[in-house]
């Protein structure tokens, strides 16, 4: 005789989300689009953890000793490099993906602790560059919006390769968030499903784009900034070739980092993680002695400050955020949970960004759902959460005994697992032992 | 009386500072050599002649003014190109006029591959023929070319109009030719009298996209056994 519970054996090839995604691509005939990032376990950030200060280091006062979080991007080529006050600066997103009112909170929150946000694929709006003191211009395949007016407004541009939710593979805006205003900015019919380009139409390798960033850096009289921004996938070389093409700063994007529209199969299975991109972005700086100088922005799941000071210890200049920063303006919020329900999820798990349906009014066009973010108030929750996130970092910096940020380092930190530790070049915690370098 | 301006004696950033801080006027830039870069991001109504060929992204950006390049440009010739007029008397390689959102690109002699890549609203006029994946993904603007043109012309085109007098050895997805009405004809005529070319409009044909590609297509079998079952009661 068996039980019920024998019969309702779930199988572990064949689970209910396996079996519910086999339907749905039978009865529609489409793959899985949708926002957020990669949601499958991976090797994270949480597998470090830092040694703190003990008999042989000496801490620093947790609130009176100074602790700098400052970070200059572009001083010696452009003749007016970004400043930035804190390590973590604001990633890409678009009008479009994102409601007029999401970008200009972006911009308030960035602005209010001193560090820069960034515009999309598809072009720059007032309401981001009004309200954004240091605002990053991106350079996209589609070039969607692009005019050499905004890229003079720019603080710094943004040459995007590729993103971390999917390296070797261009944008999507489905129709029902492609607007009379977004279609008009991206010269586009109204109501299309938008696919972006994947490659960028005048340059095809690294020697190209040495010449694409001189022509940009003439456009603008050598003023602002160059960086690159790369989809995690072979970052030492991606680097190596981006340093040598010119970038006065490279953003390596781990699969964690996030999409307003994209192929599930693309998000959860094409890239690699932060944790193992970084250290080897590092390797290919430090190989053509150019660490610290090239600066390095990790993005991809960041979450804390904890995962800032873990990215910077192994070795980048700056984190930068975006699901997160979402989350902080009020994505996801439990205030909407009856909203998210009616629309097939919760409250902490809405991922379609691509729907246009948000009802915190961020990833949407809907001109009624996008007033119910208030951009001032968005703004400040999201200072305020850069706020928590610097003084985390501050605090496991000073733990370590660091008198700035960027003086965290890999000795700093210990692997609790195998496979972290081989991909962070640190010793498994506990012993001296670091997989493939020594016995 | 133009200003010469000798690129065996100055530097490719002393050029182009004189270009963007000039603020109308006349320049003949000597001695280019296939430098890239040269005369992009013009913004004031200047008349610029170059005297031999170019390299890569040539008047780049440019949206005021004249540039004429006396000789072959390399690729990117007037990428993303706002308005006013580009010229290239001998050929220009790929990518000519990618992602242009507005004026008038004049090739006299062949184009590259990817001849107006995501062109914008820009007009383009080629006296000879364009390589492969010409006007790939190419949004808005007029495309004519006076010779053939290469494999997968005009491939996941959206609005863009394209006229071509010789053969077109393949047309890309979702780009059908067109029926050539009085309207076209006149586009053409205005368009080759702009480039200071001479055809005959009624010799050229129109190709667009066939919008088929405009939105996925979604099927939902559950929604339709619903209906049917609906629809029994």
């Amino acid at each position: 005789m068996t039980s019920d519970t024998w019969h309702q054996r779930e199988s572990y090839s064949f689970d209910r989300n396996t079996i519910a995604e086999i339907r749905r691509a039978a009865n529609t005939g489409i793959y899985r689009i949708r926002g957020w990032g990669a949601k499958r376990v991976l090797p994270t950030l949480d597998d470090l953890v830092f040694l703190g200060a003990s008999m042989s280091r000496y801490p620093l006062e947790g609130y009176r000793e100074a602790c700098g979080t400052d970070v200059v991007i572009g001083n010696g080529r452009a003749e007016h490099p970004v400043h930035l006050d804190i390590p973590v600066t604001i990633a890409g997103m678009s009008f479009g993906s994102l409601s007029a009112q999401a970008k200009e909170a972006l911009g308030r929150g960035a602005s209010a602790v001193g560090t820069s946000t960034t515009t999309g694929d598809g072009g720059m709006t007032e309401e981001e560059r009004g309200h954004s003191t240091k605002l990053v211009y991106q350079y996209l395949p589609s070039r969607y919006g692009m005019n050499p007016d905004d890229l003079r407004r720019a603080d710094a541009i943004e040459v995007v390769v590729g993103q971390g939710a999917k390296p070797g593979g261009g944008g999507m805006l489905l129709g029902q968030k492609i607007t009379e205003r977004v279609a008009e900015m991206r010269t586009l019919p109204e109501g299309i499903d938008q696919r972006s380009a994947c490659r960028h139409p005048d340059w095809t390798g690294p020697d190209d784009l040495a010449i694409k960033i001189i022509e940009l850096r003439e456009i603008v009289d050598w003023r602002v900034p160059v960086y690159v921004k790369l989809g995690a996938a072979r970052p030492y070389y991606d680097t190596a070739l981006a340093v040598k093409a010119g970038a006065d700063a490279i953003v390596v994007d781990g699969m964690q980092g996030g999409t307003a529209a994209t192929q599930d199969v693309f998000i959860e299975h094409v890239g690699i993680p932060t944790l193992a991109a970084i250290p080897e972005a590092v390797r290919a700086l430090r190989e053509l002695g150019v660490h610290r100088e090239v600066k390095l922005i990790a993005a991809g799941g960041i979450r804390s400050g904890a995962d800032v000071a873990k990215a910077l210890a192994l070795g980048a200049d700056v984190v930068s955020i975006g699901t997160a920063a979402l989350i902080a303006i009020g994505d996801n919020d439990p205030g909407y949970d009856a909203e998210y329900r009616a629309l097939g999820s919760a409250a902490g798990f809405w991922e379609d960004y691509q729907d246009g349906t948000d009802p915190a009014g961020i990833t949407t066009q809907d001109p009624d759902l996008s007033a119910r973010l208030d951009p001032v108030i968005g703004g400040r929750r999201l200072a305020n959460y850069l706020q928590v996130l610097t003084l985390e970092t501050q605090t496991l910096a000073r733990a370590c005994g660091k008198s700035h940020v960027l003086n965290l380092e890999p000795e700093d930190l210990a692997a609790l697992t195998v496979e972290a530790a081989a991909m962070a070049g640190v010793p498994l915690a506990g012993t001296g032992w670091i997989p493939g370098t020594s016995s | 009386m133009s200003t010469a301006i000798d690129l065996a004696e100055v530097p490719l950033r002393q050029l182009n500072q004189v270009l963007h801080d000039a603020e109308s006027g006349g320049f003949d830039v000597l001695n280019p050599r296939g430098a890239h870069a040269v005369a992009c991001g013009i913004t004031t109504n200047v008349t610029v002649e170059v005297a031999g060929s170019v390299g890569y992204y040539c008047a780049g950006m440019h949206q005021v003014g004249t540039v004429v390049v006396n000789g072959n440009s390399g690729p990117g010739l007037a990428e993303n190109i706002m308005s006013g007029t580009v010229r290239t008397t001998g050929n220009a390689s790929m990518s000519a006029a990618a992602t242009g959102c507005g004026g008038l690109v004049v090739i006299e002699g062949d184009a590259g591959a990817r001849c107006g890549i995501s062109m914008k609203g820009v007009d383009i006029v080629v006296g000879g023929s364009i390589g492969h994946m010409g006007a790939f993904m190419a949004q808005a603007g007029n495309l004519v070319v006076l010779g053939d043109a290469g494999a997968d012309l005009g491939d996941s085109i959206y609005e863009a109009v394209l006229y071509v007098r010789g053969e077109v050895e393949s047309l890309g997805s979702d780009c059908v030719e067109k029926e050539m009405r009085p309207e076209h004809l006149a586009a053409v005529r205005h368009l080759l009298q702009a480039a200071d070319m001479t055809a005959s409009p009624a010799d050229f044909r129109r190709y667009g996209s066939e919008r088929q590609m405009y939105s996925f297509h979604v099927d939902d079998i559950d929604a339709e056994l619903a209906e049917g079952a609906g629809a029994a009661k």
